[in-house]
């Protein structure tokens, strides 16, 4: 007989459910609602049915091509923020010093672009890489490099990216050095004793143990860079044209700008369900990498 | 009604969201009478009741979106109710294909 499960405790976080009904479920519910009726306004709906989400998913409507291109693009920088912050986040924590005062000089460098908040960093970024006062933009052209995240679409996705690593990579390092911290002085002993390489002492000690810290920092950073509005907001308005268009953004435009919520109410469930799937394979994946479980005979 | 005017509530998503909510009650109840050992299905990840409800709703709404966007929601069938008669849309059979996968994901996951 296998080992039962008691979920009794669950009915401990009722408290919890009921807080989260009034913030989250019930606008959820709402959004629902909406995506299935049309309004004009002062409370007015209109049954629609899955028209939206018709006119969602198929790409040559208006609403369907910019659902797709701002996916498209937003998938490409969440990839790209990953590509780059997760090794450099790596190096940085193998790099840190593991005592004395250092450390903490540190950790509160590291900590510094965090606690700065988005709309703040959108406006540092944004003055920086100005090419008429910004010392980015004014160096860069001095150099010769045309720069101007204003008018080419290359240097505002270029300053959205470096803008997202500078505020982010720290977190990532930052878990990785807890997770390098929690590494016991003995298996370092064992690999010198080994004579293991400093690629070997990564490869099958500090990678596997920053296992699950990494996913942490992996997920994190993915879910924030998918959701991502105010920092390309503020730097590059979305432009030039749509090329910095994330789907936020989109959805902020129609649900807001336009005012139609059941377009709006649509194109966030869908946003919602990509992000539920995502979360819900990466953390099955990881948190059962590596687990060798033969699968049940069935019985006769 | 008046205090929740806001919620633009209609019949359709109010059964749905009733059905749902069922659904979590009897899961609820499940858990709690019949505690229940963890299982590993094809999928090769340990799994309980909770996580196949899950998994079910998931690919639910994945296969009403795919066939919306694919197949589309096109008349299949009327019912004579009233003057006009009921549409049945195609997008019943996406429900139907959900169901049978739910009890899939049940037998095997």
């Amino acid at each position: 007989m296998e080992k039962t499960i008691n979920q009794k405790a669950w009915f401990l976080v009722l408290p919890v459910f009921l807080l989260v009904a009034f913030s989250a479920v019930l606008p959820l519910m709402t959004v629902v609602n909406y995506s299935m009726q049309d309004t004009f306004g002062n409370n007015q709906f209109f049954w629609n049915g899955v028209g939206w989400f018709k006119e969602l998913l198929d790409p040559s409507t208006d609403l369907g091509s910019r659902f797709f291109a701002s996916l498209w693009r937003n998938l490409f920088f969440s990839a790209a923020i990953l590509a780059i912050e997760v090794p450099l986040g790596i190096v940085i924590a193998l790099s840190m010093p593991r005592q004395g005062w250092q450390v903490a000089a540190c950790l509160v460098i590291l900590a510094l672009p965090l606690l700065i908040p988005w709309n703040v960093v959108g406006t540092i970024w944004q003055i920086f890489g100005r090419p008429d006062i910004g010392l980015l933009g004014y160096a860069l052209n001095s150099l010769g490099i045309n720069y101007n995240y204003v008018s080419n679409d290359f240097d505002a996705w270029a300053t959205v990216i470096v803008m997202d690593v500078w505020h982010w990579t720290s977190l990532v390092a930052l878990l990785c050095y807890a997770g390098l911290k929690s590494i016991p002085e003995a298996y370092y002993q064992a690999a010198q004793i080994d004579g293991a390489s400093r690629w070997a002492v990564f490869a099958a000690i500090q990678l596997p143990k920053m296992n699950r810290v990494l996913l942490i920092a992996v997920l994190l950073r993915f879910m924030d860079s998918f959701m991502i509005y105010t920092e390309p907001f503020v730097v590059t308005g979305g432009g030039p044209g749509n090329s910095t268009t994330f789907i936020s953004i989109e959805l902020v435009k129609i649900a807001l700008g336009q005012f139609d919520l059941g377009k709006a109410a649509a194109m966030s469930l869908v946003y919602n369900l990509i992000i539920l799937i995502v979360c819900w394979v990466f953390y099955t994946v990881m948190t059962n990498a590596g687990v060798e479980r033969p699968m049940k005979e069935k019985k006769p | 009604m008046e205090s929740i005017a806001w919620m633009a509530w209609t019949l359709p998503t109010a059964i749905f969201f009733a059905l749902l909510a069922c659904t979590l009650a009897v899961m609820t109840y499940l858990a709690a009478a019949y505690p229940e050992a963890e299982r590993v299905g094809v999928l090769r990840i340990p799994t309980t009741r909770g996580d196949r409800v899950f998994i079910s709703l998931i690919l639910a709404a994945v296969i009403h979106l795919l066939w919306i966007g694919l197949i589309g929601t096109d008349a299949i069938a009327m019912l004579p109710v009233g003057e006009e008669g009921l549409e049945i849309s195609s997008l019943w059979l996406a429900t139907a294909i959900s169901l049978v996968m739910a009890v899939i994901v049940f037998r095997t996951v």
